[in-house]
C-alpha cells in the first residue's frame, strides 16, 4: 500500500448501502472525463497533491498518447458530504468507445447514477448521446455538467439549453465546472450523494456479482471488477462463474482507492475487485454473475453476452519469419482482450498469418498498435471486412470471415450485419450527410434537432459499408464537426459478390473484397487502377483484372519493360556497379511472388491501406 | 566532359589503404595484361548534366592548378612502379580521360605518357587513347599528341542538335565535332570514336536520326551510345525536378537504342559492348581490358584501379590528392579485397554486357538455369564455345538478366 488514506471512511463489506452512491461519467473524448475524475480523486483526498499525475487512472500507455480510456476501472472515494455523513463513491469509469458498446453497458449496469459531461464549448457529441440512451434505458439517474467552463469558447447558456432538452430538465439544472481548476467540483459531489439513489440488494441472499471489467495482470493474474448486487463475497471463499459453472478460490477480494487495497469482504452495492489466480480473462467474462460455489444464486443477473467479433482483418508479418513471434504475441495479448480472436490462416499473396476478428474497427487498431508497439512486430493488415452468412442454394449455410473463401456461385442469399448509426452535425451539413449514407446504402431512419443549430440522424447502415473510410468521409464532408456512434443492429440480406483481383490470370487472395454488386465495377476499377501505379514493370505485360467469377469487369495493363540497363560500366562504375547489383538481389529477395509477377511488400501495404484507413469514430 | 572516364560522381565505401600504398599481401601482380587510366580532373565549364570528378578553375579552390597537374600525375606513375615491384608490367592500353584532357597543353599529356613508357614500357602495338572536347583541339595539338604516341582519340559529340547541346550545356557548335574528327584523321589518327547521348529532353527520333548519320558520314570506326543519365546533384537534375524540362522516359530510350544500333549495324559498326559500336578493328581495346577484369593503375584524383582482385580509388579533390602525393603517400581513399565470388560476380556482370557473351563456366547453377531461361524468353542466345550473349532485346534489359545470371 503506497499511499496513506487521508480519508478512511467505511471499511469495505462494512458500508451500510444508504451510504453508497454508484455513479459513472459519460463524455465524449476530450470532453474532460479524466481530468474531472483525477479532480474527484483529490477532492476526496485518495491521492495526494505531489502524486498526481495527469489521467490518474488510464494506466495504459496508448490510452494516455489518446487521451481515451480502453479498460475501465472503478475507483472507491470516501467523501465526507455537506449533509455531514460519510459516503462512499464508487466511480466506475466506462470505456470510451464505440467498438465498446457492450462493455459500457455493463459499466453502466454497475451504477445508478450518470455524471453526463459536456464540453461547454462544443457541445453532445454523437458518442456520447449512444451512452446517454443506454443509460437512460436502464432507469439511470443523469446528472448533466458542462465541463471547461473557464475556457474563453464556453457557450453555457445554449450547450445547458441543448442539453435540457436532450434529457428533460431545466436549464438551470445542469452544472457546471472546470475540471481543470476544481471549480464546482465540490457541488457536482454533493450532487451525486444527493441526487443518486443508494443500491438496493439483498443482504442476506445467496451472492450476486456482476462482473463489469477483467484484465490481466503480469503479477496477480486476472483482476476481475465487480459490482456485488446481492449477498456478500469473501476473502477465502469459492466462488462460481454462472455462465461457465467454472469455479475458482476467491484469493482476494479489494477496492481501488486509487491503488489496489484488500479488504475482507464486499457487500450489497459494493464495488471492487475479485483476484483468482486464473491466468486469462476468457475465464472471467464480462457481464457474467459471479456466485458462491456452496449455496450460489439460482440465477444469474441476466444482460450477459458474448463478445461477438464484428469486423475482421487479415494480420501478417511483413519479415515471414516473425510468424512464430506473432503467434505468441497475439497469445499473449488474448490474456487481456476476452474480445478478440483469431485463428491462422495462409495468403498465397501475404505467407502465413493469423484471421483476426475485432469488436471493431478501434479495437483492430488497438490491437495491431500494440502488436507493433508493445511486441515490436512489422505488420500488414488486410482491408477489414465484416461476417458475411451465406445462405447456399443446397440448403447449407456458410460463415465467411475472410473475402477470398466468399463462394463464388450457387448462392442462394448473403446476409450482412446492419449497424444503427447515430449521426451529430450543425444542421447545415445535413444535406451533405444525406448523400453519403444514401452512397453507402443508409436508410434513414429518424432525425431530431437538438437544438437550432445541431441535428441528430439516426441511420441503419452495413457495418460493411463504415469499415472502409466512411469516417474520414463524413469528417470531409463536415469540415470535422460531424460526430458519430454505431452499435450493432442485426442483419440484412443483399446482393453482394465478391471481385477477385486477378494479376498475370493468378488472382491475389489479399486484395479479394465482397461489395455491393452496384460497387463492384467502381471497386475493380479503382483497385486495378492503384495496382498498376504500384507495381513495378515487369520484363512482360502484365494484365491486371477485376473479375466478378469467371466475368472481368475491369482491366488494366503493366506495360511490360523495355529498358533496365545502366548506359555505362567503365573502370570506376564498377564496384557502384556491383553494390548495386548486391542491393537489388536483397531487393528483389522481400519481393513478393504473385505466379511469376514479382510485387514489392511496399506494393501490398499501399494497395490495402490508402483506401481501408479505418474510420475512426469519435 | 568524360563519357568514358573511370571517376564517377559517387566513391563507394571500402576500406583503408595502407601510406605507402602497398597492395594485400599475397595479391597477384603481373598475372593479368596491365593498363594505365590517367585521369585529367579539369574543365572551362562544367557541363549541365556531369556529375563526374572534375573542376573549373573557379571550382578549384587554392593548393591544386592545372599548370602543376602533369607533375603530380607524373609522380603518381613514378608511386604506382614503385608499389608493384620490379615485375615486367609493359602497358597494352593507355587511355587519357576527364573531365577535359586536351584542356592541358599537348606537351603535358605527353609528359604523362613518357613516364608511363619509362615506368612500365609501352607493349608493341599499345593502343593510347585520349578523350577530347571539339572546342579543345585544333591541328597543331592533334599532330603533337600524335607526334607523342596517341592513337586513338574519342571525341565528345553528343548530338548534331543545337537545342540538345543547349539542354546538356555543351559549348560547341554541332559542327565543330565533326570538322575535329576530319583534323584528327588528318594529323593521322587511325582511330577516332565520337560520343552520343540520346535520351535528352527535347531530342525528338529525327534528331538523333541526324546525329547518327553524322556521325557515321564522319568516317569514324568507333561510336559509344549512352542514354542520358540524370545523376543526383547536376544542373539537369535540378531543372527536371522544377519541371522546366520533363524526365528521360525509359521507352524513348529504348526506342532510340534500336535506332542506333540500327543505323550503326546499316553503315558497317558492330555492337561490341552495350553502349559501343565498332567497325572492324576498331574496338577500344581499353574499355575492353575494364571488361575482362584486367589489371589497370588509374591516375590522377578520385581514379580508380584494379590490380589482382584488389579495387581502390584515389581521393577526390585535386589539392588533397597533390598533397599526399608530395609527402610521399599513397593517394588512395579507399580499397575493396574482392572474394573470389565477389570477382565472379563482377565477372559475369561485365561479360554479359560484351557481344563474345559470357563463359558458362563462371555460372553457378542456379545463374545457368536463368540463362537458359533468357535464351527461352528471346533475351538472350548460345554463342561461340560454351557461352551466352545478349540478343537486342536482351542488351536493353541486361541488368535484369544480370540479377538472374549471378545466382
Amino acid at each position: 500500500m503506497a499511499l496513506t488514506q487521508r480519508a478512511s471512511g467505511p471499511a469495505p463489506g462494512a458500508t451500510d448501502p444508504a451510504r453508497i452512491r454508484n455513479f459513472c461519467i459519460i463524455a465524449h473524448i476530450d470532453h474532460g472525463k479524466s481530468t474531472l475524475a483525477d479532480r474527484m480523486l483529490q477532492h476526496t483526498g485518495v491521492v495526494e497533491e505531489r502524486v498526481m499525475r495527469a489521467q490518474y487512472l488510464d494506466r495504459m500507455d496508448i490510452e494516455r498518447e489518446r487521451g481515451i480510456t480502453i479498460k475501465s476501472q472503478a475507483v472507491r472515494l470516501p467523501y465526507l458530504a455537506k449533509d455531514g455523513a460519510s459516503y462512499v463513491l464508487n466511480l466506475i469509469d466506462t470505456p470510451g468507445h464505440v467498438d465498446f458498446t457492450y462493455e459500457v453497458s455493463r459499466s453502466l449496469a454497475a451504477c445508478e447514477g450518470a455524471v453526463l459531461l459536456v464540453d461547454a464549448a462544443q457541445g453532445i457529441e454523437a458518442q456520447t448521446l449512444a451512452n446517454l440512451y443506454l443509460a437512460l434505458e436502464n432507469d439511470m439517474v443523469i446528472i448533466p455538467v458542462l465541463n471547461k467552463i473557464d475556457l474563453p469558447a464556453a457557450q453555457p447558456e445554449k450547450y445547458a439549453a441543448e442539453l435540457a432538452h436532450v434529457i428533460g430538465c431545466e436549464p438551470d439544472e445542469v452544472l457546471q465546472v472546470s475540471a481543470k481548476t476544481g471549480h464546482g467540483v465540490e457541488a457536482l459531489l454533493d450532487a451525486v450523494v444527493a441526487r443518486v439513489p443508494p443500491p438496493v440488494g439483498e443482504a442476506d441472499a445467496p451472492a450476486r456479482a456482476m462482473i463489469f471489467d477483467s484484465v490481466y495482470d503480469t503479477y496477480r493474474g486476472v483482476v476481475t471488477y465487480v459490482r456485488v448486487v446481492d449477498g456478500h463475497l469473501s476473502t477465502r471463499e469459492r466462488i462460481a462463474m454462472m455462465s461457465t459453472g467454472a469455479t475458482h478460490d476467491l484469493l482476494e477480494v479489494g477496492v481501488i482507492s486509487p491503488e489496489p487495497t484488500p479488504a475482507d469482504a464486499l457487500g450489497v452495492g459494493e464495488v471492487g475487485y475479485l483476484i483468482t489466480g486464473v491466468k486469462d480473462v476468457r475465464q472471467s467474462r464480462v457481464g457474467d454473475t459471479v456466485t458462491t460455489a456452496r449455496k450460489g444464486a439460482a440465477a444469474p443477473l441476466g444482460g450477459y453476452r458474448d463478445p461477438k467479433p464484428m469486423v475482421f482483418s487479415g494480420l501478417y508479418p511483413l519479415d515471414g519469419s516473425d510468424y512464430p513471434e506473432l503467434r505468441d504475441s497475439l497469445d499473449k495479448l488474448k490474456l487481456n482482450d476476452a474480445a478478440l480472436v483469431y485463428e491462422p490462416e495462409s495468403s498465397a499473396a501475404l505467407g502465413f498469418g493469423f484471421r483476426c476478428g475485432f469488436l471493431g474497427l478501434l479495437h483492430l487498431e488497438i490491437v495491431r498498435e500494440r502488436l507493433e508497439r508493445e511486441f515490436g512486430l512489422d505488420l500488414i493488415s488486410t482491408a477489414p471486412n465484416v461476417v458475411y452468412r451465406v445462405d447456399m442454394d443446397d440448403g447449407s449455410e456458410l460463415t465467411v470471415t475472410n473475402p477470398s473463401e466468399f463462394p463464388a456461385g450457387k448462392v442462394a442469399a448473403v446476409h450482412e450485419p446492419v449497424v444503427r448509426a447515430t449521426i451529430l452535425a450543425p444542421s447545415e451539413y445535413v444535406g451533405a450527410i444525406m448523400e453519403l449514407c444514401q452512397s453507402r446504402r443508409g436508410t434513414l431512419e429518424g432525425m431530431d434537432y437538438l437544438s437550432e443549430e445541431r441535428v441528430e440522424l439516426r441511420y441503419s447502415l452495413p457495418l460493411a459499408e463504415i469499415v472502409f473510410d466512411f469516417f474520414d468521409a463524413l469528417k470531409s464532408k463536415t469540415r470535422g464537426y460531424a460526430s458519430l456512434d454505431y452499435e450493432p443492429h442485426g442483419e440484412q440480406s443483399a446482393d453482394l459478390v465478391k471481385v477477385d483481383i486477378l494479376l498475370h490470370g493468378d488472382p491475389v487472395d489479399a486484395f479479394s473484397a465482397v461489395v455491393h454488386r452496384e460497387k463492384a465495377y467502381a471497386y475493380g476499377v479503382a483497385m486495378a487502377g492503384k495496382l498498376r501505379e504500384l507495381i513495378p514493370r515487369q520484363q512482360f505485360e502484365v494484365p491486371i483484372q477485376a473479375a466478378i467469377g469467371s466475368r472481368v469487369i475491369a482491366r488494366e495493363t503493366i506495360r511490360a519493360i523495355r529498358k533496365d540497363v545502366l548506359a555505362k560500366c567503365y573502370g570506376g562504375d564498377i564496384s557502384r556497379k556491383r553494390k548495386l547489383l548486391e542491393k537489388q538481389k536483397e531487393g528483389k529477395k522481400r519481393m513478393k511472388m504473385v505466379g511469376r509477377v514479382e510485387v514489392p511488400q511496399e506494393a501490398f501495404i499501399a494497395a490495402l491501406s490508402t483506401e481501408s484507413t479505418p474510420a475512426k469514430p469519435k | 566532359m568524360s563519357q568514358t572516364g573511370g571517376v564517377p560522381s559517387t566513391p563507394p565505401a571500402g576500406e583503408p589503404v595502407p601510406a605507402d600504398g602497398s597492395l594485400p599481401e599475397g595479391t597477384a601482380v603481373g598475372e593479368r595484361p596491365f593498363s594505365m587510366y590517367l585521369h585529367v580532373p579539369y574543365c572551362r565549364t562544367r557541363c549541365g548534366y556531369c556529375d563526374f570528378n572534375t573542376y573549373t578553375a573557379t571550382e578549384l579552390g587554392g593548393g591544386a592548378s592545372q599548370a602543376s597537374y602533369a607533375a603530380q600525375a607524373v609522380a603518381e606513375i613514378r608511386f604506382a612502379r614503385r608499389v608493384l615491384g620490379a615485375v615486367d608490367l609493359p602497358v597494352r592500353t593507355v587511355f587519357v580521360g576527364g573531365g577535359t584532357p586536351t584542356l592541358l597543353p599537348a606537351a603535358d599529356l605527353a609528359a604523362m605518357l613518357a613516364a608511363v613508357r619509362e615506368e612500365f614500357g609501352l607493349a608493341p602495338g599499345a593502343e593510347v587513347t585520349t578523350e577530347a572536347n571539339p572546342d579543345s583541339v585544333d591541328p597543331a595539338a592533334l599532330a603533337a599528341l600524335r607526334e607523342a604516341g596517341f592513337t586513338r582519340i574519342s571525341f565528345g559529340m553528343q548530338s548534331s542538335a543545337p537545342h540538345v547541346l543547349a539542354v546538356l550545356e555543351r559549348t560547341h557548335t554541332p559542327g565543330r565535332a565533326l570538322a575535329a574528327v576530319g583534323e584528327a584523321r588528318a594529323a593521322g589518327f587511325a582511330h577516332v570514336s565520337l560520343d552520343l547521348i540520346y535520351g535528352t529532353p527535347g531530342e525528338r527520333e529525327v534528331d538523333f536520326a541526324a546525329s547518327l548519320a553524322d556521325a557515321v558520314g564522319s568516317g569514324v570506326d568507333h561510336v559509344s551510345a549512352y542514354a542520358l543519365i540524370v545523376e543526383e546533384g547536376t544542373r539537369l537534375a535540378a531543372r527536371i525536378r522544377r519541371g522546366e524540362l520533363a524526365p528521360p522516359d525509359d521507352d524513348v530510350a529504348a526506342d532510340r537504342y534500336l535506332q542506333a544500333e540500327a543505323a550503326l549495324t546499316a553503315a558497317g559498326y558492330d555492337w561490341y559492348e552495350v553502349s559501343n559500336w565498332a567497325r572492324p578493328g576498331g574496338a577500344c581495346r581499353h574499355n575492353l581490358a575494364y571488361w575482362h577484369s584486367a589489371d589497370w593503375w588509374g591516375i590522377g584524383p578520385g581514379a580508380h584501379s584494379h590490380v589482382g582482385g584488389v579495387r581502390w580509388w584515389n581521393v577526390r579533390h585535386p589539392a588533397a590528392y597533390g598533397q599526399r602525393l608530395a609527402a610521399g603517400a599513397s593517394p588512395a581513399q579507399a580499397r575493396e579485397v574482392l572474394s573470389a565470388e565477389q570477382r565472379r560476380v563482377e565477372d559475369v556482370m561485365l561479360r554479359l554486357r560484351l557481344a563474345d557473351g559470357v563463359p558458362r563456366g563462371l555460372l553457378r547453377p542456379a545463374g545457368r538455369v536463368a540463362l537458359d531461361d533468357a535464351v527461352a524468353r528471346g533475351l538472350a542466345v548460345p554463342a561461340g564455345v560454351d557461352r551466352v550473349a545478349l540478343t537486342l532485346r536482351g542488351r536493353l534489359l541486361a541488368d535484369a538478366v544480370t540479377r538472374d545470371a549471378v545466382d
